[in-house]
């Protein structure tokens, strides 16, 4: 019997148990198959390029557990029993539970390409991926990764850390088309052809082919093209991972479908992080939000709700950031795919294209939408507060040295940015300069 | 189910060849040169000595001077964990042992030493006007070691140059440790030793950290020195007392630690590629404490006795006063400082010294933690918990535990290298001068 068992050790899983623990004292279970315990998701690139060990990347010393009498189980639920509050596993005897929470994570997607399922071709996902990448590329000389986002182009820069030659499809006319503007997503296709990427742009995957040993050893492009490789990887995205609750009486879409306060159909059984779907009012389908930040935030708000504050979730103002090879990349705001009607758009880039900087501004009276930032660091908490106080694109350019998060002694190009948007501007502005020491 | 954590320790069987031809020469350089430099010990000889130190100095400059090329500018730590020098491999144990018994050969028996030191003389001599022999033939190590710490600086100070070439912080930091060791550490003191009668006086080494430096004897050979001299004094006094707290008010201890001090010099360049290694774990950090501190409670009751003893006539200590203080030098500055603190830098990582043992450190971290305006700021919510911060933090300080809280980090043992804001891959880290009201910037 335990009071408050959550489903899966990932960034939402753990924070929510941690803050249930910051506010109660409740009995806490945590269970996962994946690992032992916590660690980091997107630090997983950095175990296979040597940059840390295992130990690295779990943010907690192993005592920390302990110590805040956070039980941890190693094992694997089968199967969810609502009716009696139960949970059948794998190497354990069943557990009663009080109240649940669901933080099962995602899976990557497989569209049913032909050879899908041959040796050497994978998504990145868990820990058991990242051995199996290891193992999968012990002999590749070439490999071929599919889907230009943010998993793809990580999978680029840690396979050409092994020596191998990388080949980058990607369905759209620019590198992750779908989240970034033409501008930006070329510049990011010039640094990954700098790192000696072969990007093609505009192609699809037809089919994967293998050897006799069921092997990969090529794919075929819808153009026909064949490209030799013995490793693919398949980024095209995740999908929540929703095999526990299929047979049970939990209610799922496309994820565990949940309200704004994250609860299920079945009273006290809850979903947050990347397995959730969030369905508002009444409608159809629900979003759902497979980022770091928005896992760790939902179970920040469920875990008020554990301890006796039901609390809406409530995503706030949009932010995401991202590094590809050598390039950061923060948004804050929203900042559509394509241009929309309703807005204008100031961008400016560095000749040197390794720096630029979107915002996004309605048309009517100027207030910023979002931003978009490559290779210069902004302040979130600043542009937090200028969205939430409907600044202008004139505000925000005039005030930008003080959102500026670069260290110290970086080469800033603020000024360069108000001399672009003066050459159109209707009324010029000039950039507040930066205080002396902070101080004068 | 197999035990993962166990399992995951990923080592690429065939490491991905990045040695072009120059480099291998030069790896071959050092090689043969270290192998030189062990015999001329044994053998004495100033012939192999010379070959030896030139080919391991020319042999890592080409080495270095190729990492150039090692694509477009940017952080590269690939490969840093599958290595055996930098993760406590058998090479690095290799490299400890080596370095350690560099140290006690330097501290302990120097004879050994003689070849080198025959070859560097006419430098010194040129430079301090005095020869590494005295009048009654006893041989003088420490120019030699002097010649010796400032060239690694220098060498592979260029490796961090390259190494961190997209970072315009990193870049003028190390700069400046280069140039303070080559400028105020070594040219200055034996120039100025030259025209003055052999007054020997390092400014950029501040007591604390040069215990002996307010000890009774030094201050009284200081005041009969000639103006120079007394104005050496006031600098000793000025740059602890007055110099020390305004910097550190403003930039924190960084000032110090990683843009001027020869051992953070040291620590820097040399001691780069080992700073992964450090303990990061809560039980480091309270030893750190225990330790730092008590070693400034010694070097302060060290100075404090000594001058009670002077002005009591040397009747409290009696025999013991000289006792004393080379008492510390042995334990503290020689065995702590030199032997542990560099010797062991490939096991322990490259600032054992700078955490466990320098009082100067330990004053300067209680004014960071109380009086400055010196902060690493975290950028709102973005922090992904990977690690890199705390992995590559030279301090031990695991960043990553205030980072992932959105909680800026003040803490007394930071340097302020700025490496966890380099090696971040989501931009969160700032090292930041600000108000000093609310510096974590930390909502509960």
């Amino acid at each position: 019997m335990a009071d408050l068992v959550i489903i899966g050790n990932g960034v939402a899983g753990t924070t929510v148990a941690r803050h249930v623990r910051k506010h109660s004292d409740r009995d806490i279970t945590i269970i996962s198959s994946e690992s032992r315990h916590f660690y980091s998701r997107p630090a997983l690139m950095y175990l296979y390029m040597g940059h840390m060990k295992y130990d690295n990347i779990k943010p907690y010393e192993d005592w920390f557990w302990e110590k805040n009498r956070l039980d941890l189980m190693f094992d694997y639920v089968r199967h969810i029993d609502t009716d009696n509050k139960k949970l059948t596993l794998a190497n354990t005897a069943d557990l009663h539970y009080n109240q649940l929470v669901l933080a099962t994570g995602s899976k990557s997607n497989y569209f049913g390409w032909p050879g899908q399922n041959l040796q050497g071709v994978q998504g990145l996902y868990s820990l058991q991926d990242l051995e199996l990448m290891e193992d999968n590329t012990r002999e590749a000389r070439e490999a071929v990764v599919i889907g230009g986002g943010l998993i793809g182009i990580e999978m680029a820069e840690m396979l050409l850390t092994r020596g191998i030659k990388v080949t980058f499809l990607v369905r759209e006319d620019r590198y992750w088309g779908n989240v970034l503007r033409r501008e930006e997503g070329e510049l990011i296709g010039r640094h990954v052809a700098e790192h000696h990427v072969d990007l093609r742009l505009a192609t699809e995957l037809d089919a994967i082919l293998g050897d006799d040993g069921g092997r990969v050893r090529a794919i075929r492009t819808k153009s026909g093209e064949e490209i030799p490789c013995q490793f693919v990887g398949l980024t095209a995205g995740v999908h929540p991972n929703i095999d526990l609750v299929r047979d049970s009486s939990i209610q799922h879409g496309r994820g565990i479908r949940v309200n704004t306060h994250l609860e299920t159909n079945v009273p006290d059984v809850f979903a947050c992080g990347d397995c959730a779907e969030i369905i508002e009012g009444d409608a159809e389908r629900g979003r759902i939000e497979p980022l770091w930040y928005t896992g760790k935030m939902q179970a920040e708000a469920l875990a008020q709700t554990l301890v006796g504050k039901r609390t809406e979730y409530d995503r706030g103002i949009w932010f995401n950031s991202a590094k590809f090879f050598d390039i950061e990349y923060h948004t804050y705001g929203f900042v559509a795919a394509e241009p929309r009607d309703c807005e204008e758009t100031f961008y400016w880039e560095h000749p040197d294209g390794k720096q630029c900087m979107r915002l996004v501004y309605h048309r009517d009276d100027g207030r910023l939408i979002g931003m978009n930032s490559f290779g210069i660091r902004y302040r979130h908490r600043v542009f937090e507060r200028w969205l939430a106080e409907n600044r202008t694109v004139a505000y925000v350019l005039t005030h930008l040295n003080e959102a500026n998060f670069d260290p110290e002694f970086f080469k800033r190009f603020e000024r360069e940015m108000v001399a672009a948007y003066n050459q159109t501007a209707k009324t010029p502005i000039q950039l507040k300069r930066r205080k002396v020491l902070g101080i004068f | 189910m197999r035990h993962l954590d166990l399992s995951l320790q990923l080592i690429p069987e065939r490491a991905h060849a990045t040695l072009d031809g120059l480099q291998k020469l030069g790896l071959g350089g050092v090689s043969i040169g270290l192998l030189l430099l062990v015999v001329s010990v044994m053998s004495g000889s100033t012939v192999q000595a010379g070959t030896g130190f030139g080919l391991v100095v020319f042999g890592a400059l080409a080495y270095i001077v190729q990492t150039r090329n090692d694509g477009p500018p940017g952080i590269k730590n690939n490969f840093i964990m599958f290595s055996s020098i930098m993760s406590r491999g058998y090479l690095a144990w290799m490299a400890a042992v080596f370095m350690t018994g560099f140290y006690i050969i330097l501290y302990f028996y120097p004879q050994h030493l003689k070849p080198l030191v025959v070859l560097v003389n006419p430098l010194q001599v040129w430079l301090s006007g005095s020869s590494a022999w005295d009048a009654n033939g006893n041989m003088s190590q420490w120019f030699l070691y002097g010649f010796i710490y400032t060239v690694t600086i220098l060498v592979m100070g260029v490796r961090a140059l390259i190494k961190y070439r997209h970072s315009r912080y990193q870049i003028l930091r190390t700069l400046s440790v280069m140039f303070f060791q080559l400028a105020f550490a070594f040219t200055i003191p034996n120039v100025l030793a030259k025209f003055n009668n052999g007054l020997y006086f390092e400014w950029a080494n501040i007591w604390p950290l040069r215990y002996y430096e307010l000890f009774p004897y030094s201050v009284e050979g200081l005041i009969s020195s000639g103006g120079l001299g007394k104005f050496m004094l006031f600098w000793a006094v000025f740059s602890i007392l007055i110099l020390t707290p305004v910097l550190t008010y403003f930039f924190g201890k960084r000032w110090y630690c990683s843009w001027v001090c020869g051992c953070g010099g040291l620590a820097e360049t040399l001691g780069d590629p080992f700073r992964q290694n450090s303990d990061k774990s809560l039980r480091a950090w309270k030893v750190e404490r225990w330790m730092i501190h008590s070693v400034l409670v010694l070097v302060v009751v060290t100075t404090g006795l000594m001058w009670a003893n002077h002005l009591y006539g040397g009747e409290i200590l009696g025999t013991w006063s000289g006792r004393f203080s080379s008492g510390y030098g042995f334990l503290i500055h020689s065995i702590f400082a030199g032997v542990i603190g560099t010797g062991f830098y490939p096991v322990m990582g490259s600032r054992v010294w700078c955490r466990f043992g320098c009082p100067m450190a330990a004053v300067l971290g209680i004014l960071q933690r109380f009086f400055s305006r010196f902060r690493i700021t975290t950028n709102g919510g973005q922090c992904i918990s990977c690690g890199n911060c705390s992995t590559y933090c030279e301090m031990g300080i695991d960043v990553r535990w205030y980072a992932q809280r959105g909680e800026n980090i003040v803490r007394a043992s930071c340097v302020g290298c700025g490496m966890c804001s380099a090696v971040c891959p989501r931009g969160v880290l700032n090292l930041e001068n600000g108000p000093m009201n609310n510096r974590t910037g930390f909502q509960v």
